[in-house]
């Protein structure tokens, strides 16, 4: 039987009244006292995620940026160290085994921050890449725990509560810190459309951490509420927008790789062929004119012809209107282009859109 | 421990059923499915005139992480939605009670025997 895991915040889920769930072989809180007031403060003020379910990989060899940059569709050569890049990890035929976040330590070591649903996947598939490559690659999965603080007010909360000053940490960038006795690595990231940073650390730091954020009032947010925080900043979540189905270039994510530099890595002989030959679908937002909630796999038709599916939808929070994502078969993916959604056996009547439901917050200083 | 109120019917699908007259009643859910739900922020419900069929589905509540399908505690005719909840779902989470779904007129009134009593539906939850 398969064990359910525990984050090193489990306690404090149940001290705060947290509602649990299974997520990813873990026990997580999905919502706390109710999805859109978690939603909001961290929209308007700050709230705080226990993320420790998050898998990390130290990669690490002489040969380490030669063989992230084999496995990574992102550029990553001439990246900083110091820096913090988005992209994802292909098969041969283009398809995505993950979408993963690499902070660039130096040129001869690298962490991987990946989905905890493919943790497992993800280890044995990077470890089979390493054949030509003089790296090693360490699973820390379980060392690590993190918290991820967001918000228009983070910044100013981890000021007040931890003493640490962040002003200086650019948007996509990470740093140590030192709290007590403690060594903390912070980045600018997040995934929710706001400001805010990733802290990990081991347990004991972040379970210590957690209670000061509590304590200063700082709002823990469940997982339904980074669902549809990440929804409405049109952040793709792998099994939806993305799986082994699915490649960047379909989910609209052609931004995060190098396919058009001179650089190779796996899956992009595939992609270029796809872009040749041209897209037969791609994810795009879609907006229904009626109040409904358009959930993830209902059926988009135009006319009497199925023409794709939701792959997430929500009555957003913030504006207050049914949107989606979904996987719409080209030509149907025109801006405008009026389609129906079937929700109950009923239908729908709505309109494709682009993704930019919400304006992000990003702190732009040296984005 | 959720609220059970006396004088109502219930379902194991967790509606309350309120008898306007012998073949007449309102349908609501029960705080206990309104706890169950956390916040409401959509209720789709038939329109009057449509018929619902007792154990089929006719509707459902949706809360922000998920949609649960209503199921019909009883066979009728919808004389009346209640459009409040269109505007503002959130009653259903206030006053579970007093946010009545539907109104239906019974095609088979003896499907009300049944239901749960107030007694037995306490026990059931």
């Amino acid at each position: 039987m398969l064990k359910i895991k525990k984050t090193c915040l489990y306690d404090e889920h149940v001290k705060l009244n947290a509602k649990m769930e299974e997520f990813a072989g873990y026990e997580m809180p999905i919502v706390y006292t109710s999805i859109k007031e978690e939603h909001e403060s961290i929209r308007q003020n700050v709230g705080m995620f226990d993320v420790s379910h998050m898998g990390e990989f130290i990669i690490k060899g002489p040969e380490a940026t030669n063989f992230v940059n084999h496995v990574f569709t992102n550029e990553i050569i001439s990246k900083e160290n110091g820096s913090v890049t988005y992209g994802m990890m292909c098969y041969e035929n283009g398809t995505i085994v993950d979408d993963l976040l690499v902070y660039k330590i130096n040129d001869f070591e690298y962490l991987f921050v990946v989905n905890a649903s493919n943790i497992a996947k993800d280890y044995s598939w990077v470890i089979e890449q390493t054949e030509d490559f003089d790296v090693t690659i360490n699973n820390v999965s379980s060392e690590y725990s993190e918290i991820a603080i967001q918000g228009p007010n983070a910044e100013a909360a981890v000021k007040a509560l931890l003493n640490i000053n962040l002003d200086d940490l650019k948007f996509f960038y990470f740093g140590n810190f030192e709290y007590g006795n403690h060594s903390l690595l912070i980045s600018r990231t997040g995934y929710t459309g706001e400001d805010g940073f990733e802290i990990y650390a081991y347990s004991d730091a972040i379970l210590e951490i957690w209670r000061k954020f509590v304590e200063g009032d700082v709002t823990p947010c469940g997982l339904g509420s980074r669902d549809t925080l990440r929804f409405e900043a049109a952040l793709p979540l792998y099994g939806h927008e993305m799986s082994d189905k699915i490649t960047p270039l379909e989910a609209g994510l052609k931004f995060f790789t190098k396919i058009d530099s001179e650089f190779d890595f796996l899956g992009k002989a595939a992609l270029l062929k796809q872009k040749e030959t041209g897209l037969t679908r791609r994810v795009v937002g879609v907006e229904l004119i009626k109040r409904s909630i358009p959930r993830a796999n209902y059926p988009v038709y135009v006319g009497e012809q199925e023409v794709g599916y939701v792959t997430t939808g929500y009555l957003s929070v913030t504006l207050n209107k049914p949107i989606a994502l979904a996987m719409i078969d080209r030509p149907f993916t025109k801006k405008g282009t009026e389609i129906q959604i079937k929700i109950r056996n009923k239908m729908f009547p709505g309109f494709i859109r682009d993704k930019k439901f919400l304006k992000k917050n990003y702190k732009s200083k040296g984005a | 421990m959720s609220k059970v109120l006396d004088g109502l019917l219930y379902s194991e699908s967790h509606e309350w059923i309120k008898k306007l007259s012998d073949d007449e009643v309102l349908i609501g859910i029960t705080e206990f499915a309104a706890e169950q739900l956390g916040s409401i922020v959509f209720v789709d419900l038939p329109e009057a005139e449509d018929t619902i069929e007792k154990d089929s589905e006719f509707g459902a509540v949706e809360s922000v992480k998920a949609a649960s399908d209503l199921v019909a505690p009883l066979s009728g005719e919808v004389m009346e939605m209640n459009e409040d909840l269109v505007g503002e779902p959130e009653l259903v989470n206030e006053d579970a009670f007093g946010a009545w779904f539907i109104k239906i007129k019974l095609t088979n009134p003896e499907e009300l025997d049944s239901l749960l009593s107030p007694e037995e539906y306490k026990n059931f939850i």
